[in-house]
Order: structure tokens, then sequence, then C-alpha cells
């Protein structure tokens, strides 16, 4: 047996922020006295290196190193990119919201930049291990930071919570793995994907496990009926760590189905897609019915968060017709656009409830929001931008999302699902309408100003023109998009 | 003078002007915005007089387009166009906008350049409905003009103005969303397009276009309002300020109908033949019984509400018995409604902003105190009721005819309008203005400033020039109209 050294290069993003995050610690234990500011600093000097990194080491055709655990492809590096990006616009955001609660540790942005390298193993892995381990990685980050509050019941709370049932989600999906890997006798997504077409697998093993990993998927998309969870973490969470759980996460769960899903297991699309129809579906009615009735923002947006994975999930599912394949492309990419789209206005949503909460004032409760357009019409205007783009109505980026997800479910001819989308999506109008609502109708019941950082203020303003101009110029993400996905079907 | 994008300039000048007057700030710059808003309006006008005066009326097809690509990926283009059916409305629109911006000049006290920049830019975004020639980019505009007048009726509206603002808003989503299905499935029928004109010339077997037929009803007939589905307008009328309740009776109202004849009739003939009992059958279910429903009301606002679902169910009367006079007819309503419902909205809106009421029952005498109001209210009540000479008459005179060669039955019931129409027109014109001097407060009322007898008097010479010589506006519809029924005459099957 001989040992080969393996290809480092396509890997160089990762090794990177996996030395960072060394030197982070390090430097953050050796330095105590400047150590948050350093931390926080070098951490976003970190995401910034890496997407440079990922920029230059990204080739044109699918490489596959470390013996094809891992892999560097389009799909990978594009989500990579969004990933750093929404993790430092979400640290951004969230590092004066967590010093006005003295929770600013120097171990915070570490976690955070641990949770990325998780999540940007998640999306480079090939193999079931790396999977698992980059999923583990990122939970592990997001259980300890939800609990980063460590004197507030309601996060300790939500981070046992979220830590338990992410903890059987692991197992559930662990379980799946072995059953695929029992019915097909590898690990490695591209082996399984050739056993099942030799149709060389034990088909009632392979459903078993097919079903534990859909479940571990949906748990980890928050979807009905694994989205139990969600609310309650959304909530009980620091506000800066909703927004980190509710932005990037989403992108690696979303590049966890399309491996494991598309990749190794395309063969049996016609099974899952069954399961994702049923699963989307709820979602989509459940998570509209059940918003209307939350006072609390961040369950409101825990709630829209569900229907709104429940609408990638329709891209997910639209892409084989009849074991056509020939719209899988459109729709696969429909639905990260969709994810992508989602991940833009949720860092903006929660970006404004951080700028109305300031030092022990949580602006948590939906009425916190009344009368904003008399205290500060601008930032009023940018959360209608987000409201009325996540409801899905033009020219919002928010309004193509849904247009293309409808559009690859209508080519796949499921036109009962395209009409209960949007029947929920007119009962989804509602909440966010009650929002602009409080913000323009009513007399603000809150009258201190809104003081915010000024890179938060810049940032958020930023945030919320990129939904409107994405809305009047969709197209360069959609190609992106698209062209990403290309390379890799 | 072709290169120069017309149709662009008569949507983005009040958009972006919107966006400046909106970037005037608080209600120190008042003064400020009041004047850039009008001088917005008035470019915004400017830019669409060449419309006419360019236009060819000898031919149906498409003129000034333009087209650019804008979603490439889904064969989105950003296509411009006016016909005869379309071209009169972007015109009518600009003006109306003059007009809402001069009637909220001293009523509107707060927020003031918000109110300015959100009429600007629904006034923007209706040019781009009446000119779309792409599915998709008509959606996007339909939709986003709801935004605006959500939020004018929400803020600046009356004590229920939340009720009614939501009820508006979701009414309108549901229908345009299903809407957007029909739109889907039309792009992938067509191969891969989302362009109007070619999904007119696609064959569909009869049962999709039932249900497009239907879902195309549900957005349009929603925003008409068609009977059933008329319970939002009333309330969105009585809660929103003036110049919201003329923009929604003016141009809001013509949306819908614009659709019937952009969408249903052209993309889906042999459904709209089917279907044409029913359409006709609730339409006459409009014009009657919501006359009656009008001929009750206590209050002003929801008496000229009901009077428009009213005179609506005869536009859509006219477009469903398929003859030349049925659609001219309808189409010369659709603007003489602009300009009557828009002149009734503002004269109710001159008494509400001295009496603060709406109740017929406050009123009475005003004669008395408002001598030069009075006499325009006149004009207006007449031309509601469809007196000879106004430009009300002409429409209903020629949807009257039209129904009466198609069925004598039908155009009999629908003549009855003529009746209803002036006993609720008349019958509240004569509460509110005639008899004696009814309370002290009517007494206290001034009559209209130099503003107000203005942009009354610009619509009023608008009323009486159309009902004396409707020609200029048949002259340009003709050929659109003829190719319109020529082609929904032949079966796509």
């Amino acid at each position: 047996m001989n040992f080969v050294v393996p290809d480092f290069y396509p890997a160089a993003a990762e090794i990177f922020v996996a030395v960072m995050a060394l030197v982070i610690m390090l430097a953050s234990t050796f330095a105590r006295s400047i150590a948050r500011g350093l931390s926080y600093h070098l951490t976003q000097a970190t995401l910034i290196a890496a997407a440079f990194i990922t920029i230059f080491t990204m080739e044109g055709e699918v490489v596959y190193t470390f013996s094809n655990l891992f892999i560097s492809d389009l799909m990978g590096d594009f989500l990579k990119l969004m990933i750093y990006f929404s993790t430092a616009v979400a640290l951004l955001y969230g590092r004066a919201y967590l010093g006005d609660r003295k929770i600013d540790k120097p171990e915070f942005y570490l976690l955070a930049l641990l949770m990325t390298l998780g999540m940007m193993v998640m999306v480079t892995a090939n193999h079931m291990l790396p999977m698992y381990i980059g999923l583990e990685m990122m939970s592990l980050a997001l259980y300890t930071m939800v609990a980063f509050d460590r004197d507030s019941p309601r996060a300790t709370e939500a981070a046992m919570k979220y830590f338990v049932l992410g903890a059987l989600a692991s197992g559930l999906l662990l379980y799946g793995m072995s059953m695929v890997y029992g019915a097909t006798g590898s690990l490695e997504f591209s082996a399984i994907a050739q056993a099942i077409y030799n149709q060389s697998a034990n088909q009632t093993v392979l459903m078993f496990g097919l079903v534990f990993l859909v479940a571990g998927i949906c748990f980890k998309l928050g979807v009905v009926p694994f989205h139990m969870w969600v609310p309650d973490v959304y909530q009980g969470a620091p506000t800066a760590v909703t927004l980190i759980i509710a932005s990037a996460p989403k992108l690696a769960a979303f590049a966890m189905a399309v491996r494991l899903l598309i990749w190794a297991l395309f063969d049996i699309a016609h099974e899952w897609q069954l399961m994702l129809m049923m699963v989307a579906a709820a979602s989509i009615v459940l998570g509209n019915l059940a918003a209307i009735a939350q006072q609390n923002i961040k369950r409101m947006l825990a709630y829209s968060g569900i229907s709104h994975m429940g609408f990638v999930l329709l891209g997910l599912l639209a892409g084989v017709v009849d074991g056509d394949r020939h719209f899988a492309l459109n729709a696969y990419s429909s639905a990260m656009f969709y994810a992508v789209s989602y991940v833009i206005m949720s860092l903006a949503s929660f970006g404004m409830i951080i700028l109305l909460s300031r030092a022990g004032f949580e602006a948590e409760n939906i009425d916190d929001f009344k009368g904003l357009n008399r205290r500060s019409p601008w930032y009023a205007l940018m959360m209608l931008f987000v409201m009325f783009s996540m409801a899905g109505v033009p020219f919002f980026i928010g309004f193509f999302a849904k247009l293309s997800v409808l559009q690859a479910v209508v080519a796949a001819g499921y036109f009962w699902l395209a009409v209960l989308a949007v029947v929920m999506s007119v009962i989804g109008a509602f909440y966010y309408l009650r929002v602009v609502k409080l913000m323009y109708f009513d007399e603000p019941v809150d009258v201190s100003p809104i003081h915010a950082p000024a890179e938060v203020r810049v940032m958020l303003s930023v945030n919320g023109l990129a939904i409107a101009a994405l809305g009047l110029a969709p197209q360069m993400l959609m190609s992106l998009c698209a062209y990403a996905l290309l390379g890799s079907l | 003078m072709t290169d120069i994008p017309l149709l662009s300039l008569a949507i983005w000048i009040p958009i972006i002007g919107g966006l400046l007057v909106l970037a005037t700030g608080s209600d120190r710059n008042a003064p400020l915005a009041r004047m850039l808003a009008f001088a917005v309006a008035v470019a915004g006008f400017v830019v669409t007089i060449p419309l006419y005066t360019g236009f060819d009326a000898t031919t149906s097809a498409m003129q000034f387009v333009e087209m650019t690509s804008w979603v490439p990926r889904f064969n989105i283009n950003y296509h411009l166009g006016v016909d005869g059916l379309s071209v009169l409305f972007v015109i009518l629109n600009a003006f109306i906008t003059i007009l809402v911006v001069m009637a909220g000049w001293q009523v509107i006290q707060d927020k003031v350049a918000q109110y300015m920049a959100a009429f600007l830019i629904m006034s923007g975004l209706m040019n781009g409905i009446f000119s779309a020639l792409d599915g998709v980019l008509f959606y996007v505009f339909f939709e986003a003009s709801l935004i605006p007048l959500y939020l004018v009726i929400g803020i600046w509206g009356g004590a229920n103005r939340v009720y009614a603002a939501i009820k508006f808003f979701l009414y309108t989503l549901l229908g345009s969303l299903l809407m957007l299905i029909a739109l889907l499935y039309l792009f992938m029928q067509s191969g891969g397009s989302f362009s109007i004109l070619d999904w007119h010339q696609l064959p569909l077997p009869i049962e999709p276009q039932i249900l497009i037929f239907l879902a195309f009803l549900v957005a349009f007939g929603v925003k008409v309002p068609m009977w059933p589905v008329h319970t939002w307008l009333p309330d969105a009328h009585v809660e929103a300020p003036t110049g919201g309740s003329v923009v929604l009776a003016a141009i809001g109202l013509k949306l819908g109908a614009y659709g019937f004849l952009r969408f249903s009739l052209p993309i889906v003939p042999d459904a709209a033949q089917q279907l044409a009992p029913l359409m006709i059958t609730l339409s006459l279910i409009a014009v009657v019984y919501i006359g009656f429903v009008a001929l009750v009301q206590a209050d002003m606002k929801k008496l000229v509400a009901y009077s428009s679902i009213s005179h609506m169910g005869f536009v859509t009367l006219g477009f469903f018995i398929f003859n030349p006079l049925g659609v001219e007819g309808a189409l010369v309503q659709m603007i003489s409604h602009g300009f009557v419902s828009g002149a009734m909205f503002l004269c109710i809106g001159v008494l509400y902003d001295r009496m603060h009421s709406r109740q017929i029952a406050d009123y009475g005498g005003v004669v008395n105190t408002m001598p030069k109001f009075a006499a325009f209210f006149m004009l207006f009540a007449m031309a509601n009721s469809g007196l000879p000479a106004t430009s009300g008459f002409v429409g209903e005179f020629m949807v009257v005819l039209g129904a009466v060669q198609f069925n004598f039955w039908i155009g009999f019931v629908a003549a009855t309008t003529l009746i209803l129409g002036a006993a609720y027109s008349l019958w509240m014109y004569k509460r509110v203005v005639f008899g004696k001097v009814a309370n002290k407060h009517v007494a206290e009322l001034e009559d209209i400033n130099g503003r107000e007898f203005a942009f009354l008097a610009i619509l009023a010479f608008c009323v009486l020039a159309m009902g004396l010589y409707p020609f200029p506006f048949t002259e340009v519809m003709h050929a659109s109209v003829n190719e319109l029924l020529r082609h929904v005459a032949v079966s796509k099957l």
C-alpha cells in the first residue's frame, strides 16, 4: 500500500479557515485585553480572504481530492461564497447587539468561524462521512452560540431543545447513511448512484435509508413535520444568533439535499419527490397559517421561514417528470435561487430587529414596529421592501424567486401544488401586510430614537436596496445559480 | 420623433419623480414637495400627448413599441406598446394624476411628500400596466401598483382604513396570483414565450381555455369589480382619501376591464364565447342589482362607489356581446367613467374638506352657500346618470344599442340603468344641494376657491366635449376593436 499525497489545492479555502480558527483561538487567549475586537476583525478578515481564495482556486470542471472524499465544483464554490457573505453580514449586524448584552466574547466569533468551516465541509462533501462531520461541526457550533447568553433561561432552554432534537436528527441521518451503505456497499455519492443505477442495491433497505436521510435533511431545513424546534429556537436565541441560524445554514442544508438526493439518489428520485411533495405542501400550509397567530416577530419569521423552505423543496421536487430529466437544471437552479433570495431577505429582516433593539430592550414583538414610519421613514421603507419581497410582490427579489419556483412546478405538471402555494401565499401576505400596517398606519409607542453603529445602518440600507435592485434586475443572480448547477448535474 | 421612448418616459418620469418627491423628506419641505409633484405630474402628462397626436388610427398593430430583453433566463422582455385599446388610458391616467395632485394640495398636511410620491409612483406603474406587452411585465406592474394604493388608503384614510386597505390588498392579490399560474401555463404551452402577442396566436384546447379564462376572470373580475366579488370596493372608496378614490375609480377599475380585452378575449376566445352567458348575467346583475343598492346608500362616497360598480357592469356587458358597438361603447364608457367618477369623488371631496362628513343627511341647501360648486356638481351628477350631451350618455347608448342588436331583452334590462342611474344620482343631488339650508354648518360653507374651480372646470370641459363630439375618442379605437372582434370570431381549437 503506498501513500499518495492528496491534492490540497482545491481545499485551500477550507484549510485556510481551519488554520485561522486556530490562530484566532490562540490570539484571543494570549491577547486577552484586545481579544474582543481582535477576534471579530480577524474573523471578518478571514471570511473575506476565504472568499478571495475560493474565487482564485475556482476551476471550471469538477475536481475530486482526498480519495474522492472531497469535491470542488461550481455549485460548491458559489454556495461557499454566499455562506461567507451571509455570515459576514450576520456578524456585522450582530456585533453591537452582542456588545450591549455583554456577550460579545471572543469565542463567539471563533464559533461562528467553526460553523462556517462546518458548512464549507458540508457543501464540498462527496462522501457521507465528511458530510456528517461537516454537519456536526456546524450544528455543535450553533448549539453553543444559542446558549451563549448563558444567564438567560430562555436561551438555555432553546439551546437544549435545539441540541436534543438536533442530535436526534443527526442520529436519523446517520442511521439512514448506514442503511444506504448496507444497500449499496458504498458511502461515496457517485458509487452509490452507480450501484442504484446497476440495480444491484437492495431496494427495501435503500428505501428505509432514504426515508431516514430525507427526515434528517428536513430537520436541518426546518420543514414540517420536523419544524418544531424552529420557532422556539428562533425566539429563544439571542437575535444575533437567530440571524445566523436563519441564513447561512439554510444554504448548507440545501447543499446537503442536493448532494444526497440529487447526486447519490437521483435514480430513485420518484420516491423522494413524493416525500418532498408532502413535506413541502405541509410546510407551506402550516408555516403560513401559524405565522398569522404570532405576536412575536421572531416566531413569525420562523414560521414564515418554514413556508419559504417549503418553496425551496417545491423547486427540488419538480426536477424529474416521469423519468424525464430535461427539467432538472431549471427546477434545481430555481430552488437554489429561492434559497439564496431567502437568505438575503432573512438577513435584512433580522437585521431590522437588531436595529430596533438596544441595551435592555428587545424589539421582539410585532408591535415594536408600530409607527416606524414616524420614527425613521428610511428604515420603514427598507422593512417595507423586505416584507413585500417575502410576500412575493414585485418589484422585489422575492417575486422572482416565487416566479421561478412556480414556473418549475407548473412545467412539471403539478398544478395543484402551484395553486396551493399561491393560495397560501395570499394568506401569508396577510401577516407581512400587518407589519407594514403597524409601521405605516399606527402611531409609535416607542419613541426613543434609533441608534445603531454606522456600519449596521449602511449595511442594512445596502441589504434593503439590494432586495429592490435584484428584483429589478434578477437575471445575474438567476444565471449564476443556473451556471453553478450546470457543471454539477 | 419615433426614437424617443415615449412609453418608457410615461412610466418612469412619474416613478423617478415620485422618488425625488419622497427625497424631499419631512413636512418642513411640504411646499417644495407639492410644487415638485405638480411639475412631475405635468411632465408626465406632456410626454403622453405625442402618443395621441402621433397615433396611427388606421392600423390595429402595436405602436410606439419598445423591446429590450429583461430576464433572458425566462425569456421575459421589457416589451411595451399601445394600440387603440390602451392608448387613451395612458393619457387619461397621466391627466388624472395632475388633478389628484391638485386635489391633495391643501387637504393633505401630514406626510405630504409620501402622499404625493405614492400617487406619482402609482401613476407610473399604471401606465406600465396599460402598455406592457409581456405577460410578466404586465403582472409585475399590476401587482406593484397595489402597494402605493394600499399605503394611501391605510395612511391617509378614514376611521376604518386598516380593514379597508388589507381587504383591498388581499382580494386583489388572490386574483392576480391565480392569474400568475395561468401565465406560467401559457408560458409552457407556447414553448417559452411570455409575449402577449404570441399568446394571441396560440392554439389551445377548450378545457385549458376555460380554466385560463376562469383564472383571468378571478384576477380581472375582482379588479373591475364584478358582482359578487365587488365588496372590497365600497370599503376602499369610503376609507380612501379623495385622491385615492379618484385614482381607484378613474383608473384602478379600468385595469380589470382592460385585462379582459388584452388577455381573456384574444387568448382564450372559445372559452370567452362559451362563457359569455355567464359574463352577461353577472354584468346585468351588477347593472340592476347594484343600481338598487346604490339607491339606498346614506353615504355619498358609498353611493358613487356602487354606481361605479353598476357602470362597470355595463362595460363588461359591452365586451361580451361581441359586436363593435358594444366593445367601442364599453371603451367610451370606461373613459367617460374615468372623468365622471373622478369628478364625483372630487366634488364629494370638496364637501368633505369643509364639513368632514359624507352623510347625505348632514347636508341640504348647499346651493345657497356654494352656487358655483352646485353648478359643477349638477353637471357631473347628470353625466353620471347618462344625460345626452354628456360623456356618460355616449357609452351607455352605444352599449345599449349593441345589446339590443345582440338580444332585445338583454338590451332592455341594460337600459334600466338609465332610469336607475338618474334615480340615485339626482336624488342624492337633490337631497344634498337643493332645499333650505339644513343646518348652521352648511350655512358657514364657503364656495370653491380658484384651485378647486380649475380642476372641476377642466373635468367639466372634458365631460361636455366627449359628450358632444366623441369622434376623436372613438376614432383611435376603431381599427383595434374591429381586429379584436375578428380575432375572437376565429376559433383556436
